[in-house]
């Protein structure tokens, strides 16, 4: 779960891959999630630190981390 | 410290296009409250998905209408539009603030004499009376709107066997210039078939003309549309009395004035387009005054307004169950409401609120309802906030229609509830159960 190494990520939220041109914005959770990601964290990490801080079962978290990580790939963000 | 609340990570390409200057803004607000209650409490105690009346909102729209055609015309009657919404508390709102009633069958009109609307308060439309609907109109005192020949002679016959005398109006179709032309209902006023009936009616002892009618159609965004038709009316009062000596009671404009919704496909906004009730009113009233009709015959002027009145007033809440993606990487969201209970989203692109507040960022989604059928589509797209499994919304101008057209099909219809002038909450219809739906049906003996 590498995140490609030139995207670039601002800190409200904005993403930028160099070598599409393609630019992105994500929302408050989506940017701290792509922040641990590019930080090395991994999944179960990911959701173990969002658990603290927000009113939400470990199922869900881990659910809709997925779909995102799916979405990141989708978008070509990911190594492959 | 106090968690805070999980919206569902998302990740949104950005689309350069071409700017445009009546490009529709994005943002959608949370609502969290419906006149000053909490939408998650109601929801809580009444259950999702939960449909709500505003009695507030209905008087407003009332008071708002009345004042548009009574400062400009002297004689103005309201008569409530039964198919538009024809639960009983939501009827007995209208009546109460000084409604008539417009049925179109025999059912309407048995809901509005059991409303307590006296029989001469009743105005009876439609293409479809029957022999015993029409004798017992006539009998009560109803103004009888004849739609076609075949039921002028109905009519008749009812009169003439059982020795009554009918108060009947004539309803006429026209070209107004917008298309479609409705030409469906009524008598056409080009072809003279309209002067026809009328003819007939004034030499038929056992009936006397009372008013003239017309439907000119729905969600009519035309002024000048109604001004034509009332031109036409007024003409055709001013041939009556001309050639009979009688003048008319009444003039019925009928209902067609579109609400503030957006319709599927426009570009702009209903809220921006809908033309106000002093719009229409001054195309209307400026027409009948400026005929040759005299002042002191001027009739009585009748609106059967149902939409614009009642769509603002209903609100439909319900729940995220799921989001997936489609095969082409969009988002969908299923909720629990489905074109079961919102008919409406078939004609209009409604809009959605979350109850409670999110980041701001939206993405586009298509919100499926919860049928298994392919047709069951609420919004087929539309930029909104990324809300997860269990998160509410509200859908707003559900008001017209859905609560008549809903269909029980695959699932139970939910709880209605009226927020009165007082903020009380009142069920007006209770959720069903299996045994309301199946209570007609019986079982053949082989089969038990």
């Amino acid at each position: 779960m590498i995140i490609k190494e030139n995207i670039a990520l601002s800190e409200n939220g904005f993403v930028f891959n160099p070598s599409t041109g393609d630019s992105f914005t994500l929302n408050n959770t989506g940017k701290e999630v792509l922040m641990m990601i590019k930080d090395g964290k991994n999944l179960s990490q990911i959701a173990d630190l969002m658990l603290v801080r927000y009113d939400a079962d470990r199922v869900t978290i881990e659910r809709y981390l997925e779909d995102f990580l799916n979405d990141l790939s989708l978008n070509n963000l990911m190594e492959e | 410290m106090a968690k805070l609340i999980f919206e569902r990570p998302t990740i949104t390409r950005l689309t350069p296009g071409v700017p445009s200057k009546h490009g529709v803004g994005t943002a959608i607000a949370p609502m969290p409250l419906i006149e000053g209650i909490k939408v998650d409490d109601l929801m809580d105690k009444y259950g999702s998905p939960l449909s709500i009346f505003s009695e507030r909102t209905i008087q407003k729209g009332m008071e708002d209408i009345k004042r548009a055609f009574s400062i400009r015309y002297p004689k103005v009657q309201m008569a409530w539009s039964y198919k538009t919404n024809y639960m009983d508390a939501i009827c007995r709102i209208f009546h109460k603030e000084g409604s008539w009633a417009e049925v179109v069958s025999g059912f309407e009109y048995e809901k509005a004499l059991r409303n307590g609307v006296r029989g001469e308060n009743i105005i009876f439309n439609g293409p479809a009376k029957n022999a015993a609907e029409l004798e017992k109109a006539v009998r009560n005192g109803s103004f009888i709107h004849i739609d076609h020949l075949d039921e002028l002679y109905l009519l008749s016959d009812v009169c003439h066997r059982q020795n009554l005398e009918a108060r009947v109006a004539v309803r006429v179709n026209m070209d107004i210039g917008i298309y479609p032309k409705w030409d469906r209902f009524g008598l056409n006023y080009e072809n003279g078939e309209a002067w026809d009936v009328i003819n007939r009616i004034m030499i038929n002892p056992k009936m006397k003309l009372m008013g003239l009618h017309t439907h000119i159609g729905t969600y009519i965004m035309s002024t000048d549309a109604y001004r034509i038709a009332a031109t036409k009316l007024a003409d055709l009062a001013c041939n009556i009395a001309q050639k009979f000596d009688h003048y008319i009671s009444y003039i019925d404009m009928g209902g067609g004035f579109a609400s503030k919704n957006t319709l599927r496909g426009a570009f702009l906004s209903g809220e921006d387009t809908t033309p106000s009730f002093d719009e229409y009113a001054e195309a209307i009233t400026s027409a009948i005054i400026n005929s040759q009709i005299k002042p002191d015959k001027l009739p009585t002027l009748i609106l059967e307004t149902g939409r614009a009145l009642i769509d603002n007033a209903g609100f439909t809440t319900g729940s995220v169950i799921a989001n997936k993606r489609l095969s082409d990487s969009r988002r969908a969201t299923i909720v629990d409401v489905g074109v079961n209970l919102l008919f409406t989203s078939f004609w209009y692109d409604h809009k959605i609120h979350p109850v409670n507040s999110h980041s701001g960022l939206v993405e586009e989604t298509t919100i499926y309802g919860p049928l298994c059928m392919n047709i069951d589509v609420i919004r087929p797209s539309l930029m909104f906030p990324a809300l997860k499994s269990g998160d509410r919304f509200v859908i707003t101008r559900t008001g017209a229609y859905n609560t008549t057209q809903w269909m029980q099909f695959i699932t139970y219809r939910p709880n209605v509830i009226l927020i009165d002038h007082n903020r009380e909450v009142h069920v007006i219809r209770k959720g069903e159960t299996l045994e309301d739906i199946s209570h007609n049906e019986e079982i053949p003996e082989y089969l038990k």
